[in-house]
């Protein structure tokens, strides 16, 4: 796969090449951790702090008082289980469209170009816009859902129907993601195989799960550690659709409304460091539980 | 023999038939909430509440208030600014930083690009608090640069690994053959990398672009007047023309005036979008 005609440039010693490396790559590396290894450790220096931006002289060093009360908080682990709700509701889903989107992509000959062009239109189009679309949708003054399902639910002044719609507006917005990772996925199979299935009396669905899903199974790993990961940090469409009200309020959400909202730096800051750490569990658990056997079955393969 | 053909016959007309529902499905799929939002911008102030999905009659009074508020233009004018000046800078740096990174062997090649990987998967929230503070210390809050800074972080990982993949599929040894060829150093790398590389640069610049023109949570946190507030930002705090009247039409007017470039751009250049988003995937 690497090409032998990784021409280094060959005048330079080795020592001089590691020096252009660093060199070419410092102002990237740097860019890249002046904006988040700086807040990170400011974030978990301020949470030691009682510091509310409101009344600054009053700032004082109480060490891990913050944690003890966001860990002891029922918003906090509410919006632990609401962010939990939201990111399996959506991410699951997801992932079955999504694949059926890949299959779709991968062997339409019917306006590829367009389907192609449409399918990106969600990724592309600002999540503020999609958020108030779908808001407007289902606003029981404005919307035209109420109508079409001959209901007259308020949608977005409940939990769970609130929870739906945010949901379902999530699902709507980055399944095409999904389905693009899945789809460079499936063109990793070979078609010869499926081919050679087909004839041996395979049929399509035991051609699917007999062959592409188990090769496509690194790819999947990957869609579902980035879209959990992507899933757990929702924000802007809970914010807009319910700033975070009827008991929908998300991990993001507190973290914000307690920092700008409130102006308290030491709380906010406690609950954004425990949501960096909530962030690296779930990566942390998947390389550990998946990341093996990638690896193992790399070998065997 | 013929009835199998026939049967096959058959069975091929199915599957073409599934195939074609299926992309339509996808389409309209697609295009759905963008059509609802411009059938709403599109509706006069009386008939906002009247519940049907395609506008009775259209009228351009939303698009026309939206233009005569201050805001919106001024939002508009921060957005292009602001994406641009990110997308220029994310993708100098990471041009360098892939340069190096595909065609030099120097031992923090696989820390970079997996640091890169985990700032892509970083939670904004947790610099929120410290960036807030910093900023208004800084006297970067409510600036152009203070929301180019954070741009740049979180869509430089995007931008390497997307140009890294680009990068590696180049044939650097044709700049060797150039220059064998009796061409200065300059002018094989302007006309035979240059050419190469620049559709990997295109497409990490529309990525970027798209990220940075997206983006709400740094935007809503780090501005606080029209001087920096980016459409995002501006857009959800829409206030209607009276306190008794809802802001929905000019909601719906901005949003069709920034989505509608966004999809033109995406006709125009999907097979780009799409191969770059796939190739870290892929190549990575």
């Amino acid at each position: 796969m690497k090409r032998s005609s990784q021409s280094r440039p060959r005048r330079l010693g080795r020592s001089a090449e590691e020096r252009l490396g660093w060199l070419l790559s410092a102002p990237a590396v740097l860019a890249m951790l002046v904006v988040t290894a700086y807040p990170v450790m400011n974030a978990v220096w301020l949470s030691l702090f009682r510091y509310d931006l409101r009344f600054p002289d009053r700032r004082a060093f109480v060490g891990l008082r913050n944690y003890a009360s966001v860990l002891t908080s029922g918003i906090w682990w509410e919006s632990v289980l609401n962010t939990l709700i939201i990111t399996v509701g959506s991410v699951s889903v997801e992932l079955v469209l999504g694949m059926g989107l890949a299959l779709l992509m991968h062997r339409a000959v019917f306006a590829r170009r367009t389907v192609r062009a449409s399918v990106l239109v969600p990724y592309g189009i600002i999540t503020v816009v999609a958020a108030l679309a779908w808001k407007f949708a289902f606003d029981p003054v404005t919307g035209f859902v109420n109508p079409l399902l001959r209901v007259d639910q308020a949608w977005l002044s409940q939990r769970w129907s609130a929870f739906a719609v945010i949901i379902l507006t999530e699902i709507w917005k980055t399944t095409p993601f999904m389905a693009l990772l899945l789809l460079a996925g499936l063109t990793l199979v070979p078609r010869d195989l499926l081919d050679a299935a087909r004839v041996d009396g395979a049929s399509t669905p035991q051609r699917f799960l007999r062959i592409t899903l188990p090769l496509m199974k690194p790819a999947v790993l990957v869609a579902l550690l980035f879209r959990t990961l992507d899933a757990f940090r929702i924000f802007d469409t809970v914010f807009i659709q319910t700033r975070g009200a009827q008991g929908t309020e998300t991990v993001s959400v507190v973290g914000y409304n307690a920092l700008i909202t409130r102006l308290n730096l030491g709380l906010g800051s406690a609950v954004s460091v425990l949501i960096f750490l909530c962030v690296l569990g779930i990566a942390v658990l998947y390389v550990m539980g998946f990341g093996a056997r990638l690896a193992r079955e790399g070998e065997e393969a | 023999m013929t009835t199998k053909e026939g049967g096959g016959r058959r069975r091929h007309v199915l599957e073409t038939l599934f195939w074609k529902a299926g992309s339509l499905f996808v389409i309209v799929y697609a295009l759905f909430p963008v059509a609802w939002i411009a059938s709403l911008s599109l509706k006069p102030a009386a008939h906002l509440n009247d519940g049907r999905f395609f506008p009775r009659e259209v009228s351009l009074e939303h698009y026309r208030r939206i233009f005569q508020d201050v805001q919106f233009p001024a939002a508009l004018r921060n957005s292009i600014g602001i994406a641009s000046l990110s997308t220029v800078f994310s993708v100098a740096l990471a041009m360098f930083a892939a340069y190096a990174i595909v065609r030099l062997r120097f031992r923090g090649r696989r820390v970079i690009l997996g640091g890169a990987l985990s700032i892509a998967m970083f939670p904004p929230i947790a610099v929120i608090g410290p960036l807030f503070n910093l900023w208004r210390t800084v006297g970067l809050f409510d600036t152009w640069m203070g929301l180019v800074l954070p741009y740049m972080t979180f869509t430089l990982p995007l931008a390497i690994w997307t140009l890294t993949a680009y990068f590696r599929e180049i044939p650097w040894e044709l700049e060797k053959a150039a220059r064998v060829d009796g061409a200065t150093p300059f002018q094989a790398f302007r006309h035979v990398i240059v050419p190469l590389a620049a559709p990997g640069v295109f497409t990490a610049a529309i990525l970027v672009f798209i990220f940075a023109w997206n983006d709400f949570l740094f935007a809503t946190a780090l501005t606080s007047t029209n001087a920096a507030r980016t459409v995002p930002a501006a857009v959800a705090f829409f206030t209607g023309s009276s306190r008794f009247e809802l802001p929905t039409g000019s909601i719906s007017a901005a949003s069709v005036v920034v989505t509608l470039p966004l999809v033109v751009v995406i006709l125009l250049f999907q097979r780009r979008i799409i191969s770059g988003l796939t190739a870290g995937a892929v190549k990575g």
